[in-house]
């Protein structure tokens, strides 16, 4: 009956918790079940408590729920942690050989689970895989064949060899070998199994692999979290395909690298978080102003300052939007899903250099560290289509040139995009530079000049505007009266939300925006809804205050900027909550 | 090909708009006499450049260039030069420019040892914005901002290189016009990063480090018998703060360029209509 399963394992980090989640979110993968992952940590290596937590169903899952059934505990402070999302048939499985873990404290209507896992792991041939032991006595609570684990442990363990793989099964099995021995449970769970073929990554991962499928080539970046996968993930990979990773010395060498990059005619990206964006600022203008394609990825974590490292929030969408002095004509993109963060990169290049513009890719840390699973077919690369705009070569060249038979880099088109010549490119050699400049690219403070360069360079964000297809993803009921507006990695909950709130017969039409400059003008939907509710994680408001100065007019919000991200069940509350309706407590 | 091109080739059709007498019109006809005498051409050269006046070099220039921010320009051409290796990157600025606000970058550009050259217009001051004290400018050297002097120690660019494991340190006079395109073709041609400082003095903001100065304390290395291949040798010159040294003052014979080490070699401009043929192996990694 319960097709749902939510499951965590918690513990100090350091205690190989992400990768053991990571194990158990494959094998339900591979055993064509969708999963969604994510993950409670501290900005600390070892210590301090994390988790790696999974929902899974043979429906899509884009949430994660205020809802535990199995948890694997390394700790109490585990089980206390997540007290609020466990429930009467909630099991918990727990080392009680651990010192720390004698006395755990097992709520009386849940069943605990005391299992040897590190003694277990000791007759499997070492400690080292105790945490094995709990999947192999979660794959029994959850009736899950263990056959699956097995071909996730293959997948995780097979470069070390084939013994550490065969002892890591055995371990598995012993976990469940205990459980079934031990415990006379008649478990709830009885978990399905399909034979869909699923793929399982995250959004950094999902950015990476579209900046390889979109000829990206030059990366450079400067680690920080959780910005850095992005980076690990093109480390090793992007060489295959003739490119290179330069971990850059800052951030400020990071954009200036990729900014040399792209002037000789590389696809070229740098991916950062808030800190490093702001380091970065001084260069967005010079991006602009020398027209240069360039791709940034700022994965945004909670600030200001250092802030929350390890936690969600949305709040560079300011920064990304108004960023930098002076005016500067940019796009910003903000993926919604994992699969999104693939396609939107890819588009992000497009724009770049269909515009010769920086442009944001606006990514959160809820999407960046969630994996989820999708269809390969999500990732088609067949559909990959590289647009490098206008480039000129030596033999069109002479159409671009001036009397003197100068090459005009910045020649003021009607659609405002000029030629592009690549260094080495006979006849095309030119200077570029942030000063203001005439066609040429020269120096000068010629008024009318500067105006009309001005003017050509946000002549692009409109030739954009008009060309591009800026659309929202909708969702929901298209009648309804209630209009929630979301952007970034709230899609997911909020998708789930629907369906909540369809139980309770609240209909909501939803807009999901992937845009947000140039973006959708989403007056008119806003105008013919009777409530507007913009979702976001931040405090202000930042995409709600845009609307609103958009269509003249106030929108209802639900802002969280604790740290976490949406949970499905709980945004559906907020959403009953802001249309006055009761809320069960 | 090297034959058809001349040295004017790389000069722009603007005037440069440097004080009459600066030192940084030598330092440039030496730059682009040693691009043609390598055998680049314009459209096969690409100048980095910083701010400040030495910075305006790139608008003077013919070549493609980009006039960078304030500090930054050695990243840039580090990006060049990688994404298009058959580039030739020469990267020019100033001492505030590279040895202040972008004196990380330089220490990190030595170590990479990037395929590429760096120029330096040393005047011991900034220029551009009227005359304060630069890292190199002497203690003593009374400024507006310092008006009683820095009163701490010039950086030794030099130093900074040698202990950054720099794989070429020269150091040249940009009216000694021959030495000069000699030793800058020299950074040109080492295989890595050519680094060279260059004296460029300032006739408006800089009364102390001045032609006649230069003029009377300079000493060239060729003159002294220095081997650029004996790294004590070279230790000690770099030390000794009592001369102004011309000439190549070291040279790392085994320099491996940092494209070589790390295996690229293709121009990064070219790529495929699509995403790449084998593409798909990287969706399904995540099966
Ligand atoms: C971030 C930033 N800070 C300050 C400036 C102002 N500025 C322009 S040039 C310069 C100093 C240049 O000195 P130097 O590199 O020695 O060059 P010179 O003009 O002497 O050739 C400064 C501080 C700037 N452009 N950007
Ligand atoms: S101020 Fe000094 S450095 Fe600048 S152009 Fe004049 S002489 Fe040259």
């Amino acid at each position: 009956m319960m097709q749902d399963l939510n499951w965590a394992i918690g513990g100090e980090a350091g205690d190989g918790i992400d990768s053991t989640g990571k194990i158990f979110a494959q094998a339900l993968s591979r055993a064509g079940r969708h999963v969604f992952t994510s993950k409670d940590f501290a900005s600390r290596i070892r210590g301090g408590y994390t988790a790696y937590k999974i929902r899974s169903s043979t429906d899509r899952v884009e949430s994660v729920v205020d809802r535990l059934d199995i948890l694997v505990a390394l700790t109490q402070r585990t089980i206390d942690e997540n007290l609020d999302e466990l429930h009467e048939d909630s099991v918990i499985i727990y080392d009680g050989e651990r010192t720390e873990m004698e006395d755990v404290d097992i709520p009386e209507e849940m069943i605990g689970l005391a299992v040897p896992l590190r003694s277990l792991a000791k007759d499997a041939g070492g400690t080292i895989m105790q945490n094995t032991v709990a999947l192999g006595a979660a794959c029994e609570v959850a009736n899950f064949p263990i056959e699956n684990l097995d071909s996730a442990l293959d997948k995780k363990f097979g470069a070390k060899g084939e013994a550490i793989v065969e002892n890591n099964k055995e371990a598995a099995r012993l976990g469940q070998e205990y459980v079934q021995e031990e415990y006379d449970y008649d478990f709830e769970y009885d978990v399905e199994t399909t034979d869909n073929d699923y793929v399982l990554l995250n959004g950094d991962e999902a950015i990476g692999m579209g900046a390889i499928a979109a000829g990206c080539r030059f990366y450079s970046g400067y680690p920080i979290t959780p910005a850095t996968n992005v980076m690990e993930y093109l480390t090793g990979r992007i060489e295959h395909f003739g490119g290179t990773v330069m971990q850059a010395e800052d951030e400020l060498s990071a954009i200036n690298m990729a900014l040399g990059a792209a002037r000789a005619g590389a696809r070229s990206m740098t991916a950062t978080s808030g800190p490093g964006i702001d380091l970065m600022t001084e260069t967005f203008g010079l991006i602009a102003q020398s027209e240069t394609p360039l791709v940034i990825c700022d994965v945004m974590r909670s600030g200001p300052s250092t802030g929350m490292p390890t936690k969600q929030e949305q709040g560079d969408l300011n920064m990304t939007l108004y960023g930098g002095h002076g005016e500067i004509p940019r796009f910003v993109v903000a993926p919604t899903n994992v699969a999104e963060c693939f396609h939107k990169t890819v588009e992000a290049f497009n724009f770049a250099e269909k515009y010769q513009t920086p442009v944001f890719l606006l990514a959160d840390l809820a999407m960046a560290v969630t994996e989820q699973t999708f269809s390969p077919e999500e990732f088609d690369m067949d559909s990959v289509e590289i647009e490098r705009g206008n480039i000129v070569d030596e033999d069109d060249i002479e159409a671009w040139t001036d009397e003197k038979d100068r090459f005009q880099p910045h020649f003021p088109t009607a659609d405002g995009i000029s030629p592009r010549a690549f260094p080495g490119t006979k006849g095309g050699a030119h200077m570029s530079t942030g000063l203001e400049h005439n066609a040429l690219g020269r120096r000068t403070e010629d008024t009318e000049i500067r105006v009309e360069q001005v003017d050509k360079r946000n002549r692009k964000v409109e030739t954009a505007q008009e060309e591009e297809d800026w659309s929202p993803r909708e969702f929901g009921d298209e009648d309804a009266d209630t209009l929630v507006i979301s952007w970034g990695s709230n899609e997911g909950p909020m998708r789930e939300a629907l369906d909540f709130l369809e139980e309770d017969d609240v209909s909501v039409r939803f807009l999901s925006v992937p845009y947000i400059f140039p973006r959708p003008d989403l007056t008119e939907d806003i105008e013919s809804a009777d409530t507007v509710i913009v979702v976001e994680c931040n405090e202000t408001g930042q995409f709600a205050n845009v609307l609103e100065h958009d269509a003249l007019t106030r929108v209802e919000r639900i802002n969280k900027y604790n740290g976490i991200r949406f949970k499905a069940d709980e945004l559906a509350d907020d959403i009953k909550a802001k249309l006055g309706q009761e809320v069960e407590a | 090909m090297s034959s058809e091109v001349r040295f004017t080739d790389f000069k722009s059709d603007k005037q440069p708009t440097w004080c009459p007498g600066c030192g940084d019109f030598g330092t440039m006809n030496g730059m682009m006499k040693a691009l043609a005498e390598t055998g680049n051409s314009p459209d096969d050269t690409f100048v980095v450049a910083g701010i400040g006046c030495s910075g305006k070099i790139g608008t003077f220039m013919h070549s493609y260039a980009i006039h960078g921010v304030h500090g930054r320009a050695l990243p840039v051409g580090t990006g060049v030069k990688l994404a298009n290796p058959d580039l030739e990157v020469m990267v020019a600025g100033g001492d505030g420019d590279g040895y202040s606000i972008g004196v990380g970058h330089f220490i990190h550009a030595v170590r990479r040892n990037v395929d590429m050259s760096y120029v330096v217009m040393d005047n011991r001051i900034y220029g551009l914005t009227k005359g304060q004290a630069s890292p190199t400018s002497r203690e003593d050297f009374e400024t507006s901002t310092t008006p009683e002097g820095p009163q701490q120690p010039p950086v030794n660019p030099l130093a900074l290189a040698l202990s950054a494991g720099a794989t070429f340190i020269a150091q040249s006079f940009s009216t000694d016009a021959q030495r000069h395109a000699e030793i800058v073709q020299k950074a040109i041609e080492h295989d890595g990063f050519g680094f060279v400082n260059v004296f460029s003095p300032c006739v408006t903001f800089n009364d102390v480090d001045t032609y006649d100065y230069f003029r009377d304390s300079i000493v060239d290395l060729a003159d002294e018998g220095h081997d650029p291949h004996d790294y004590e040798a070279a230790k000690e010159k770099i030390l000794d703060a009592s001369k102004e040294y011309q000439g190549v003052i070291y040279q790392d014979e085994d320099s491996v360029p940092y494209s070589e080490l790390h295996g690229i070699e293709g121009n990064m401009s070219e790529i495929p209509d699509g995403a790449p043929e084998d593409a798909m192996d990287l969706v399904r990694e995540f099966y």
